[in-house]
């Protein structure tokens, strides 16, 4: 089912005494979600993802801006009439309850009439059980289960009811590193085979990228970007958005653009054409970096790490607000590790130029 | 034995040594007593070794009223202040504004003193030679004749000692469950909304079962203190409870101790003895029950 959120606004009241201005977790978000697709709700803690994903579910209602799926209103909708199934980032399994009793539970909230056949219902539970594999654990407590096990049963228990929406809330945030990897491919397969146009939530960029059609970054509560993963990537439309994604994260100099010129320090480092004469930050991704002896961006070289398929350099720069330039290069590369300088030229697709004040991209178009 | 656990012994010392001498001593002391037949307090002696202290006791009226006494009060009084202080709590946890006011008001009997409400609740119920009480002042509103809620028929002053009792325990009740319903996860309740759980259906399979634990700690604490009520009804009828009709079983113990027709260790200690195996049965049957109910 294809969502739809129109100048979505969530406003929270202010605390105290004092008449205090209320709090916006989520400003004027509008976005498009296809039918059956898998998207990410990205950004950092407190940004306003988790709200938006419960304004999409119905526990939240907005104070401003529409919701609907498939064309549908369902912005003052109470969540059981949507159709959504969600998932919690503790899962919130009933702790009394086996798992059977856990995922049988939303099909007998229905009255008596509306119910389905107690044999229905049980074929139901047994069919989901095997979607994510836990038939073997159906009379186990939740406290019983590994993490991962347990995520399977809320993800079961969301999927029941066979709504046409399921909604993620940090799925992954309580596993560890192994299952994470595990758990992100299984929901991944998951979504595939049942279709269901899927939102999760998530501050982790590389799980966001990793496996969802979409990522839309979120940023005080305002979308910054949302697109798919390698557009986005490759295109950030600010300085925020560039940050956030890429492990490492881009390398972020302070530049001078002066005869569409970008100068780094007091070299001239890349030719960059139809910007006008104004101080930017230059964003460089780690992968931009091609070492060069009379490269034009020289840097001090700190250490060098060996990572087998490629070599991390890390160097300084006093442009590069008193942080490391990481840069990544292949391991052909030869690097004078003896020597205390390195020189780089740049590859003008992965540097990006931001406006000083605003951090918005400034286009440009290299030679 | 490893170094460890003598460790361990030495550490548990100081308490176990105040636990045998003032609960364990004691405690076979009174059974010891209970069994010695004509035990003179003055020259320590007796007669012999037997049951006939049991057999007193228990063909006694006095004790007999104290043990149906009692009864009542239990039965009447663990499951109704238990069900209300639930009640009470899941009010108190549902609303808003003014939530504190209201759970100082109701925590308020439970830091006054006992006999001080039973005052008041003298004044409420009492009838005297210039007024009916306040009670009967409201009963008489409603066409029903005056009682004589403290020098009157059994059941009223059963009734008076109900509500005394439940007013009393209350408060604690109250305060635990408020902060048990309060420590239930609410991402649980948030689950149940996004599937449309019914209200009912919220509580009897979410809530009840996550303070069920609070619940059974407060009923099997319950149990132990109404079984061990006097003041309550000190406080309510005056000392002399057995002309009252309304002793209880710690009463008729103390008043064999103590009172006007004491001087009998031998019987209050059959009569302890008696008390201290029904609360232990009681409290074992409590604990199977909750083993087999309670999630933890």
């Amino acid at each position: 089912m294809k969502i739809e959120l129109e100048h979505l606004t969530k406003t929270f009241p202010g605390r105290g005494r004092k008449e205090q201005a209320g709090v916006t977790a989520v400003n004027d978000f509008s976005c498009q979600i296809p039918d059956g697709e898998l998207i990410a709700l990205l950004g950092p803690s407190g940004c306003g993802k988790s709200t938006t994903l419960n304004l999409i579910c119905g526990l939240e209602t907005p104070s401003a801006g529409k919701i609907l799926f498939g064309g549908e209103d369902v912005t003052s909708l109470a969540p059981e009439l949507r159709g959504v199934g969600m998932v919690f980032q503790n899962y919130a399994l009933y702790p009394n309850m086996t798992v059977r009793q856990n995922i049988m539970f939303p099909l007998e909230n229905k009255k008596k009439k509306e119910r389905l056949p107690k044999e229905e219902m049980e074929k139901r539970v047994m069919d989901t059980a095997r979607l994510v594999q836990i038939e073997e654990l159906m009379e186990r407590k939740p406290k019983e289960l590994s993490g991962g096990q347990q995520q399977r049963v809320a993800i079961a228990r969301a999927l029941v009811k066979m709504p046409k929406v399921l909604l993620l809330d940090e799925p992954l945030s309580n596993l560890d590193a192994r299952l994470r990897l595990k758990t992100r491919e299984e929901i991944r397969k998951i979504q595939k085979q049942t279709g269901i146009t899927t939102v999760f939530v998530t501050h982790d960029q590389d799980e966001a990228m990793s496996i969802s059609d979409r990522i839309a970054v979120m940023n005080q509560g305002a979308l910054m970007q949302a697109g798919r993963p390698q557009e986005v990537y490759d295109n950030p439309v600010n300085l925020f958005v560039a940050k956030f994604l890429g492990t490492p994260p881009i390398n972020v100099f302070e530049g001078v653009v002066k005869d569409q010129t970008l100068y780094i320090g007091s070299e001239a480092v890349l030719s960059v054409k139809g910007v006008g004469d104004q101080p930017v930050w230059a964003g460089v991704r780690p992968e931009g970096f091609i070492p060069q002896e009379n490269g034009p961006l020289g840097c001090r070289l700190n250490r060098v790490e060996i990572m087998g398929r490629d070599v991390s350099i890390i160097s300084g720069h006093d442009a590069c607000a008193g942080q490391d330039i990481r840069s990544i290069i292949s391991a052909e590369n030869h690097v004078d590790t003896g020597s205390d300088t390195v020189r780089f030229a740049l590859k003008p697709n992965k540097v990006f130029l931001f406006h000083k004040e605003t951090e918005e991209r400034i286009p440009f178009a290299s030679n | 034995m490893s170094g460890n656990n003598k460790k361990a012994w030495l550490y548990l010392l100081p308490a176990l040594l105040f636990l045998i001498i003032f609960m364990v001593y004691p405690l076979i002391d009174v059974l010891i007593y209970s069994m010695e037949e004509g035990f003179n307090f003055a020259s320590q002696t007796y007669f012999g070794v037997g049951l006939y202290n049991y057999s007193y006791v228990l063909h006694d009226p006095y004790f007999l009223q104290a043990v149906q006494n009692t009864f009542i009060l239990v039965i009447i009084t663990v499951p109704v202040s238990t069900g209300l202080a639930l009640l009470i709590s899941l009010g108190l946890s549902s609303i808003r504004p003014l939530r504190s006011l209201y759970q100082t008001i109701y925590f308020l009997p439970y830091v006054t003193n006992t006999l001080a409400v039973g005052l008041v609740f003298m004044i409420l119920f009492q009838r005297t030679e210039y007024t009916d009480g306040l009670v009967n002042l409201m009963l008489s509103w409603f066409g029903a004749g005056p009682v004589d809620f403290i020098d009157g028929p059994y059941w009223a002053k059963m009734f008076v000692l109900c509500f005394y009792t439940i007013w009393v325990v209350m408060p604690f009740k109250i305060l635990v469950l408020t902060s048990a319903l309060a420590s239930v996860n609410p991402d649980y309740y948030k689950a149940a909304r996004v599937d449309g759980t019914p209200r009912l259906r919220v509580f009897a399979r979410i809530t009840l079962p996550a303070i069920s634990p609070m619940l059974f700690y407060l009923i099997i604490t319950g149990f132990i203190g109404a079984f061990k009520a006097y003041s309550d009804a000190v406080a309510l009828f005056g000392t002399d409870l057995n002309a009252a009709g309304m002793n209880t079983i710690v009463g008729y113990v103390y008043d064999m101790l103590y009172g006007d027709s004491g001087g009998y260790p031998s019987y209050a200690s059959a009569a302890a003895i008696i008390l201290f195996a029904i609360v232990l049965t009681i409290t074992c049957v409590n604990l199977l029950v909750s083993r087999k109910k309670v999630q933890y």
